[in-house]
């Protein structure tokens, strides 16, 4: 069996597990079992895994469709816009670059290394555990597990209970398409989530609430368990006195598709509320509502609110008095189908949670900053000089000018929070690196060493490193030493190694503190010290420039005991 | 300020996260000009203080003057001039690509500072563990609460005497303390918690941060293996672990060689070569030796010396083993075929013992290896390309480094960290930046590109442009826009 059967799911959507410690412990046996095995490490391993993902939404894209239908009243358009379409792109772009991300980093080397060569190479973590979301629960489940997968990790993926038919698919499909003893699907609920969270991880990654995540964190931290958590925050959209009618318009299109749209607002990137000012509250309203009208002419185009618990929650916010009086538009809603109206209210009390604020010009910054660090701030201004002030002077996961939720569709970003809206980052290449450790992986030859033979003891009591007793020593070893290693240091300054390189003049001083009188000639290298790859500097290279100093170096000292 | 006061609890511990706020909502730090100041007075600090510095090092630790040079001073002025050289270019946005399906669009990733940050940090290397993070956290524009290694005393009240001299002390502050004054700053919400010490505490300060979801950098240690093949320069091979080992703080490092596995064939030979050389290094009698740090306190000491005194251990010293209590001084010990179920082997040793471990054929090392909890460092000795390879593939490490020891900390190109028990997060160099500033992502859109594909009501023609628009296919993005072929 591959993945874990929930026992009853009660009539509003929470599952109640009866799972029994010894299955779960098996389950993870086996993970960390396929793990150890070393073949979640090869890169046709994770493509095929990619390739299965990718089939795995084709094939199944109608009860894809279907499960979001009846979990959260997705129309199909959306659910293909905001979860299997865009999990497509994500799966081909990970495809198409794994090859380049798997491939280790090379990295400049500071001189006093020589011969030596670096590199950053990225190491699957091991058995990571994944927690998924109900408000997107294909796309949240399966877009950390592209990540973890193109890092060649083995990983138990939780979905979120809230919502069944999802979660159901994915326990049921997901392991027809995947090695199913490298990717596990566990449902359940909070119980079973507590149970996963007593193991020993190698990474966590949460998509969820403060709340939660507070504890997965508490939790992560009694294994040293790094942790990503992909949290929320009130996202607020700055609008902008918009002079242009259809630059207006727009807006509210993005702004209306961008609230409404992805989930009926129960997104964690969603616009929580609008900052506009007074004057232009009226147009905007009169353009939202219009907007309004005409996108959601039926309420098939709607999603609707996940559970009873959340549109009760959702109902009593719109119901304390001081915040029904300031609805404008919309505010109905039906408990039957579970679905609420698109609602505008205006100038709520700010202290109601709920609220649409008038407050602009230099106001406005200080009134995003104090508050909780959200994690997207969206804002519609052609005002480059707004926008700068927007960048530099709050802080939230990310930014978008001009348009709402795209930020994450676009691969080059990476996307999470900071502060209260999270902690680390995913999406494209960083998805990989977030399940990567980079291994730092220096490699050095028997070569002639420098730093080494200045740095082994017996020279220590030799050289008593103080200014009295030998002032000349000391700037010397301090010019050299400091030279090696600030100067080479400075990675990239080719200049500066050239001149290294140029000047095989100093050598001899090395020699000098040394106080041998006898020139040691660099090793030669065996034939199978040069790796063949044609590195910068090969260790050829390396050895006749040494060589070339030496000859230098020993007709410097006979020259000069020619003289004596 | 903070650091002069007697008592320094939760209340004066919250007072000062307040200025600090303040400070840092002044917007001061994010200046560049402010960062480069501090960077500036650092360096000078490092250059003018030199001497007061390696005296400090040396009453902490009794570190060779040399080794403190080397290791602290000089490696941290490094950190502080690359840094100061790069900042302009670390501070830069840096620009990505925008995909066709956000298309006209362009994208940024904007480095911006935390907010107020807690660096808490060891006492082996009780300067450049305080400094390094440091250079990091200032370069990123962040104000900074400093909180170094009280077993260090007499850094720690350099630190605490000196820093605010050079800085400005409205936004980077000394707190000097023990158990009482970190657990005071630890209730703190701060922006991020860098950490370098041990795992027990590493899970106390990532619990504590869970609290307020304030993400961790914990640089902790661990059991470092160093492998040893037997086709290899057994001179230069020993002189390196050598240094590594015994060279580097008397083994009080988190990337000492913590033990050695070798082939049963070639281990006489090594352990030959080690003798040799330690004479020749530390001279017959080690313990006088002026090149050896001593061990930093007589609860190391004791830790240490039981380790040794063990009874299945005792018996294994073939080389050293001499020990002052009183000057708190333990000869270099090689130990040779330790049982795996030793304390020795059980805990990381941090002093100047080192374990040989013999095995049939050098592969097995690297089963021995995985089968405990990742190490900061892994090392090996060998002229064998595929063994390296394999060495390289098959061992996880926080770093690794082929045929030396230590050196690759001292390569701010690399980041520096460690993986599973041996830590979280890296830093050195950008990754220090990195380690302290959010990556934001800015993406500018204008009013043009509208797809109305995206809006509803929803049609199945817009989910067909959407799938080519997701899909970056331009040509079904064509076709589905002029509406061909009809569906």
């Amino acid at each position: 069996m591959h993945c874990i059967k929930q026992g009853v799911v009660l009539g509003n959507g929470v599952v109640e597990e009866k799972m029994e410690l010894v299955e779960l412990e098996e389950h993870l046996q086996d993970v960390r079992e396929t793990f150890k095995s070393g073949k979640t490490r090869s890169f046709s391993w994770r493509r095929r895994q990619l390739e299965g993902l990718l089939e795995f939404l084709h094939d199944k894209e109608k009860d894809i469709f279907k499960a979001l239908k009846q979990d959260l009243g997705k129309h199909q358009v959306e659910a293909f816009r905001d979860e299997v379409g865009v999990l497509i792109k994500s799966v081909n772009f990970a495809l198409s670059n794994l090859k380049k991300w798997m491939s280790p980093q090379k990295v400049h080397v500071p001189l006093s290394f020589f011969p030596a060569s670096a590199e950053v190479l990225p190491e699957p973590l091991g058995v990571v555990l994944i927690f998924s979301s109900w408000n997107f629960p294909i796309g949240l489940a399966l877009e950390p597990l592209i990540g973890a997968i193109s890092a060649g990790n083995a990983m138990v993926l939780k979905t979120s209970e809230l919502a069944p038919a999802s979660s159901n698919l994915i326990a049921n499909s997901i392991p027809m398409y995947l090695d199913n003893k490298a990717v596990k699907v566990i449902e359940g609920g909070q119980n079973v989530g507590e149970q996963l969270l007593e193991h020993k991880w190698d990474k966590i990654f949460f998509t969820g609430s403060e709340r939660i995540g507070r504890i997965v964190m508490m939790k992560a931290a009694k294994h040293l368990t790094p942790v990503v958590l992909e949290l929320g925050g009130k996202c607020p959209a700055i609008v902008d006195n918009l002079s242009n009618l259809r630059d207006r318009k727009v807006a509210v299109r993005r702004i209306v598709g961008g609230k409404w749209g992805p989930c009926c607002g129960q997104a964690c990137i969603g616009i929580d509320y609008l900052l506009v000012e007074e004057k232009f509250a009226p147009i905007l309203i009169d353009l939202l509502k219009s907007t309004i009208k005409r996108f959601y002419v039926d309420s098939d185009n709607i999603s609707r609110i996940v559970n009873k618990q959340h549109f009760q929650r959702l109902c009593d916010l719109l119901n304390e008095p001081s915040v029904k009086s300031s609805i404008v538009f919309g505010g109905s809603s039906d408990y039957e189908t579970l679905k609420v109206e698109p609602t505008i209210l205006i100038n709520p009390p700010l202290e109601a949670l709920i609220m649409t604020e008038e407050i602009f010009g230099p106001l406005l910054i200080e009134f995003i900053t104090e508050r909780p660090k959200p994690l997207a701030i969206y804002a519609f201004t052609n005002d480059e000089n707004l926008k700068q002030r927007i960048i530099a002077e709050t802080s939230s996961g990310s930014i978008t000018f001009n348009d709402t939720m795209i930020q994450y569709v676009c691969d080059g970003l990476p996307f999470g929070g900071v502060g209260l809206s999270g902690i680390g980052n995913y999406h494209g290449k960083f998805s990989f690196d977030a399940f990567s450790h980079g291994k730092a992986v220096l490699r050095r030859s028997f070569l002639i060493e420098f730093v080494c033979r200045l740095s082994c003891p017996p020279l220590w009591t030799s050289i008593e490193y103080s200014t009295t007793r030998s002032p000349s020593l000391r700037l010397l070893l301090r010019r050299r030493l400091h030279r090696d290693l600030t100067s080479s240091v400075m990675g990239d300054n080719v200049k500066e190694i050239k001149k290294e390189e140029e000047k095989p003049k100093t050598e001899p001083v090395a020699v000098v503190v040394e106080s041998s009188p006898v020139l040691q000639p660099p090793e030669k290298p065996l034939p199978g010290d040069c790796c063949g790859s044609g590195c910068v500097r090969c260790v050829w290279d390396v050895y006749y420039e040494e060589l070339e100093a030496y000859n230098k170096s020993l007709a410097l000292v006979s020259s000069d005991a020619k003289k004596q | 300020m903070g650091e002069n006061l007697p008592v320094f609890d939760g209340e004066r511990a919250a007072e000062l996260v307040a200025e600090l706020r303040t400070a840092f909502g002044s917007r001061r730090t994010r200046s560049y000009e402010w960062r480069a100041a501090q960077l500036k007075a650092l360096a000078r600090m490092i250059n003018e203080k030199e001497a007061e510095i390696m005296a400090a090092l040396y009453s902490d630790l009794a570190k060779p003057q040399l080794e403190s040079f080397l290791h602290e001073v000089s490696l941290t002025r490094s950190a502080c001039l690359l840094a100061l050289k790069e900042l302009k270019r670390w501070m830069k946005p840096e620009k990505v690509s925008s995909s066709l399906t956000t298309f006209p669009s362009s994208a940024e990733i904007v480095s911006e500072p935390l907010g107020v940050v807690l660096i808490i940090s060891a006492w082996n290397y009780p300067f450049i563990l305080s400094l390094d993070p440091l250079i990091g956290a200032i370069a990123a524009g962040n104000a900074v609460v400093l909180k170094p290694s009280e077993i260090a005393p007499a850094t720690s009240s350099f630190f605490a005497r000196t820093l605010p001299e050079y800085l400005d002390s409205s936004a980077i502050r000394v707190v000097e303390g023990a158990v009482a004054e970190t657990t005071a700053l630890l209730e703190q919400k701060w922006d991020k918690i860098f950490y370098t010490g041990n795992g027990k505490v590493g899970r106390i300060v990532m619990a504590a941060a869970a609290k307020h979801l304030t993400p961790v950098v914990l640089e902790l240690g661990g059991k470092s293996p160093v492998v040893v093949d037997s086709n290899i320069n057994l001179e230069v091979t020993v002189k390196r672990i050598a240094v590594g080992k015994w060279g580097c703080n008397n083994g009080q490092a988190c990337i000492a060689p913590d033990y050695i596995i070798t082939t049963k064939a070639f281990a006489p030979k090594l352990v030959d070569a080690f003798k040799g050389i330690l004479e020749k290094f530390y001279g017959e009698d080690p313990l006088e030796s002026k090149d050896l740090s001593c061990i930093v306190n007589s609860n190391h000491f004791a830790r240490l010396t039981n380790l040794l005194d063990e009874d299945k251990v005792y018996g294994k010293i073939i080389y050293g083993g001499q020990r002052d209590e009183k000057r708190l001084k333990i000869a270099p010990t090689l130990l040779f075929d330790v049982p795996q179920d030793s304390l020795i082997m059980k805990e990381e040793i941090f002093g100047p013992l080192l374990p040989i471990i013999t095995v049939d054929k050098v592969e097995e090392s690297f089963d021995i290896i995985n089968s405990r909890t990742k190490p900061l460092a892994a090392y090996i000795f060998t002229k064998d390309k595929n063994l390296e390879e394999k060495f390289v593939n098959t061992v996880s490490a926080g770093g690794m480094l082929i045929n030396d020891t230590v050196l690759h900390l001292a390569n701010p190109n690399l980041p520096f960290g460690g993986v599973g028990d041996s830590g979280i997060g890296a830093y050195h160099g950008k990754f220090s930046f990195e380690a302290f500033s959010h990556k934001k992502g800015v993406l500018h859109r204008s009013f043009g590109g509208e797809a109305p594909a995206r809006y509803p009501p929803y049609t199945p023609q817009k989910q067909r442009f959407l799938k080519a628009l997701l899909n970056g296919d331009i040509i079904s993005l064509i076709l589905a826009l002029i509406g061909w072929p009809k569906s």
